[in-house]
């Protein structure tokens, strides 16, 4: 139990460190965009305004806000009795309160938790894993992604999703208007060569900033799965469960969920923009390999 | 002998702080367990509550199996209070009991057909497994606290204060033997 303690308070710390982060970037990105149109100040100002007021609105309203992007809607207990019996099942095993339960109406089989800690939590489930999992292929579903709030995993992933969009757009912003945009004076008095250099360093950073956020993601989210596997089984006893679904969602023909976005992708319980190949670059997948998981799992 | 004196008093205060720390983290133990126990009767007392309604509903469509139905209802009132072990063993006697149930409605297709019926089913399973569920973390919380309270050296701070070990809440036998159906 110990372990899973230390990795709940590993998760709340690295939460912290990523809200600084991306703080940090953003200031400095403010701090280029000012630069290059006259008042260095000014932009870190505004800056650090907007990354705190969207690092609030992400901590707070984020969870709904990928609720919506994905069309999920709330589970009522007739329509589900089952899907709510389970999840509410595995809340009493794993401790926690019970989250919502929501479906997004999509034939593909997949799943995905998020909230901000256990007790703003919720658990979605696509129409397509409800109607084609078998009762304990869904149970071990839903057991992996009651780990990953009850691990804290989804505050997480949550801030991740949020804030690489933030950056992703703002530097965009800044890009675009380094291209397109006029320069109103020639800057703040000295030397010509010093204002270049901030500007080219301000144009790395735009450039970099979406791609080391992409590396977070990832970094962030491949382990997490194996991790979330693991304490899924210990929840639900029966590690066969969540084996046969995840072969069940590698056979599947049909693995896309139309709602999902790159954004949202590394949320699910398997990558929801899979090719159909399979052939996946490993390195900048969201997910381990499905076939490496199965085989773990079948080992316990 | 000033340093001699600051040594002790480090030495005592960080065996006071240990034994604050580990009286601490028994007495949230103890809460979790006594926490998972209420859980395990929330979904006793569900159950409980909901085998009227199913008694009721398939009385109706059952008349041959006036056994069936007349061993879950003794098997309920049994699970009035009672210690953990009584417990235990009457919520496996209700359980067991609801199996056979459902066991023998699949010879009753009228039975089977029935939103009512299958509502009540479906909610009983749920249960049924809630109470799984809720024994497996009880018990969970149970060796955590038990661990605790043998291993050295919390041991001792727990005998100091007389923190006793809880007992598991086990699976009866009539939980791994085959379901018996008469016909």
């Amino acid at each position: 139990m110990a372990n899973l303690y230390d990795h709940i308070s590993s998760n709340k710390r690295k939460s912290v460190l990523l809200i600084s982060v991306f703080f940090i970037i953003i200031a400095l990105l403010g701090y280029a965009f000012g630069l290059y149109f006259g008042d260095a100040f000014i932009g870190l100002g505004f800056a650090i305004v907007i990354s705190a007021v969207m690092t609030l609105v992400s901590f707070y309203s984020s969870d709904r806000i990928i609720l919506g992007m994905s069309h999920a809607v709330p589970a009522e207990k007739n329509k589900y009795p089952h899907l709510v019996n389970t999840v509410e099942g595995l809340a009493i095993a794993a401790g926690i309160p019970v989250p919502k339960v929501y479906v997004i109406d999509d034939t593909a089989i997949n799943a995905f938790a998020t909230g901000r800690d256990p007790q703003h939590a919720s658990v979605t489930v696509t129409t397509g894993a409800v109607q084609r999992l078998k009762r304990d292929e869904l149970e071990g579903v839903l057991a992996h992604e009651l780990s990953h709030i009850r691990n804290y995993d989804i505050r997480m992933m949550m801030l991740v999703v949020m804030l690489v969009g933030m950056i992703a757009l703002l530097s965009d912003i800044f890009l675009r208007s380094m291209f397109y945009g006029r320069r109103r004076n020639s800057g703040p008095k000295g030397g010509g060569i010093f204002i270049l250099v901030i500007i080219v360093l301000g144009i790395i950073l735009a450039v970099l900033a979406p791609l080391i956020a992409q590396l977070i993601k990832l970094a962030v989210s491949r382990k997490r799965e194996f991790l979330a596997d693991a304490d899924g089984v210990m929840l639900c006893r029966n590690p066969k469960g969540l084996a046969n679904a995840l072969k069940r969602i590698k056979d599947d023909k049909e693995p896309l969920v139309e709602a999902a976005n790159k954004a949202t992708a590394h949320l699910f319980i398997e990558n929801p923009l899979r090719t159909f190949g399979g052939r996946v670059n490993s390195l900048f997948s969201t997910h381990p390999p499905i076939i490496e998981r199965i085989r773990r799992l079948e080992s316990f | 002998m000033n340093i001699a004196l600051w040594a002790v008093v480090g030495i005592l205060s960080l065996i006071v702080l240990y034994i604050i720390v580990t009286f601490n983290s028994l007495i949230s133990l103890r809460n979790r367990v006594d926490n998972a126990w209420s859980q395990i009767d929330v979904q006793l007392k569900r159950r409980y509550d909901l085998i009227p309604n199913l008694v009721n509903t398939v009385k109706g469509y059952m008349k041959h199996e006036k056994g069936v139905l007349t061993e879950i209802t003794k098997a309920r009132s049994q699970l009035v209070s009672g210690s953990m072990d009584q417990k235990a063993k009457a919520s496996d006697a209700i359980s067991s009991a609801l199996k056979t149930l459902f066991a023998v409605a699949e010879n009753y297709p009228k039975l089977q057909a029935s939103e009512n019926f299958k509502m009540l089913q479906e909610e009983l399973s749920g249960t049924e497994s809630k109470i799984a569920y809720s024994r497996q973390f009880y018990n969970d919380n149970v060796m955590s606290l038990n661990n605790r309270i043998q291993q050295f050296p919390s041991s001792i701070i727990a005998k100091m204060l007389s923190f006793s070990q809880r007992e598991f809440f086990k699976a009866g036998e009539s939980e791994k033997k085959a379901v018996k159906v008469e016909f």
